[in-house]
């Protein structure tokens, strides 16, 4: 049986069990490999040009490199129906990644990312704190990974107040304010990885400084790299970030602009779920073959969520491992995994398209 | 102002576009009602009418007149 947005939206986003998951994830994934080959003429042209076996199993799907996304404008709808094209935020002097997105996937996009924040933080709106400064909307056609996801957080929050002012400076008198008023109750708090850590959190240590919020959910997103330079575990992360903040459940989260909505939420136990709407495999860079629990490989990303684009099975340029499925001890079934970051030279391995020299 | 009046009035704050330009309108039809201007949207909604909107009501929030259908279950009904 195929996945049904609409009845997946009515449960509980991480209740499907190893083997009907994957049962039902086979079949939409297929029927989306079919869709997508019948309306993107790249993609049909593409797995043409590979030896596509059709196996029982989603595991037996090609994936597309996500580097794709950057040299090639895929989309599986006629080009008027495009109403936003998402890019990713992508480091200096790298090609940034374009996203097609329509109507319904936008929709779809939103409705699911609100299921799983909602699994966490119950549907009522709380006050909110983005760790960031207000984005001045710009080109707004083409807005980056940065500002959307604040804007697409924001629908979470209420009242909202942004920590940083145009100058990336800590408005400390501001947010103390903010708190006098809003502190009694829940509060949610929204940011980017780095920026939390560079901003506010060693400012507030350089200042000397700490607020206590008492009850508080730290959502946040980004790479880790700039952090394990500095020998930031999440560990460390997060004693330091409650250090100067106080009583909050810290919640990362990994996602890609090439699969907006369906993301994957770290637990209370520090791991990373997948949930109703997604799943990770993890492949061996040699050889692609699948790796075994606990075995460090290269991510490959599937979601249901993608209709206006090709982009429903992926492969990452992030390592990461499978630590478990279906017996977390937070009770969500599913597997949970571990990420490493990027992996070194992500370049020399994906499509042959893409060769470069280091 | 009647209902209506704030109604319009809060999408040409929050969309800084001119009233004539409300009706009919669909999200992401102009791009002055992107998902940034939505936020501002909702935002001007709600302090006119002085409700807080559910998470899944903001994304349904389509068209100014599946606005006026929303804002029923809020108990504000936009003659």
């Amino acid at each position: 049986m195929e996945m049904d947005l609409d009845t997946l939206l009515e449960m509980d986003p991480y209740a499907l069990k190893k083997e009907e998951k994957e049962r039902a994830l086979s079949e939409t994934l297929k029927s989306l490999t079919i869709y997508h080959r019948k309306h993107c003429e790249y993609y049909d042209n593409l797995l043409s040009a590979l030896d596509v076996r059709d196996g029982g199993s989603y595991y037996d799907l090609p994936m597309l490199p996500v580097r794709l996304f950057k040299k090639y404008e895929l989309f599986s709808v006629p080009r008027e129906e495009i109403k936003k094209v998402m890019t990713s935020s992508g480091t200096s002097g790298q090609q940034v990644s374009k996203v097609f997105l329509d109507t319904r996937n936008i929709r779809s996009q939103s409705r699911v990312l609100t299921h799983l924040i909602s699994s966490f933080i119950g549907r009522e709106r709380l006050p909110m704190i983005v760790l960031d400064t207000k984005l001045v909307k710009k080109d707004r056609k083409m807005y980056s990974a940065r500002g959307a996801g604040i804007t697409g957080f924001s629908m979470y929050g209420r009242n909202i107040f942004y920590a940083l002012d145009e100058n990336m400076e800590l408005d400390e008198g501001g947010l103390r304010e903010y708190l006098a008023e809003h502190g009694n109750g829940r509060i949610l708090l929204f940011g980017y990885t780095y920026m939390i850590w560079q901003y506010v959190i060693r400012e507030m240590e350089k200042r000397g400084i700490a607020m206590d919020i008492r009850d508080g959910a730290l959502f946040h997103v980004g790479g880790w790299k700039k952090l394990k330079d500095q020998s930031v575990d999440s560990e460390t992360y997060n004693r330091r970030v409650r250090q100067r903040l106080g009583n909050l459940a810290i919640h990362n989260y990994y996602g890609m602009a090439e699969q907006l909505g369906s993301i994957y939420i770290e637990c209370e136990y520090g791991h990373m779920h997948c949930s109703n709407y997604s799943d990770v495999v993890i492949r061996n860079p040699k050889d692609f073959s699948v790796c075994r629990t606990r075995e460090k490989g290269l991510m490959e990303v599937v979601s249901i969520l993608p209709t206006s684009y090709p982009g429903h099975i992926l492969l990452t340029e992030d390592e990461g491992e499978i630590l478990g499925e279906d017996d977390c001890p937070c009770g969500r079934c599913g597997k949970y995994f571990k990420i490493y970051g990027r992996i070194k030279n992500a370049e020399v391995r994906g499509c042959s398209d893409t060769y470069e020299r280091p | 102002m009647t209902n209506r009046e704030k109604y319009v009035q809060a999408f040409v704050e929050g969309l800084e576009i001119n009233a004539d330009q409300t009706e009919g309108l669909a999200y992401e039809a102009i791009p002055e009602w992107d998902s940034v201007g939505h936020m501002n949207l909702i935002g001007c909604l709600e302090e006119a009418f002085d409700i807080m909107m559910e998470t899944d009501d903001i994304i349904e929030l389509n068209s100014f007149e599946k606005g006026i259908e929303i804002l029923k279950k809020y108990g504000i009904t936009i003659a």
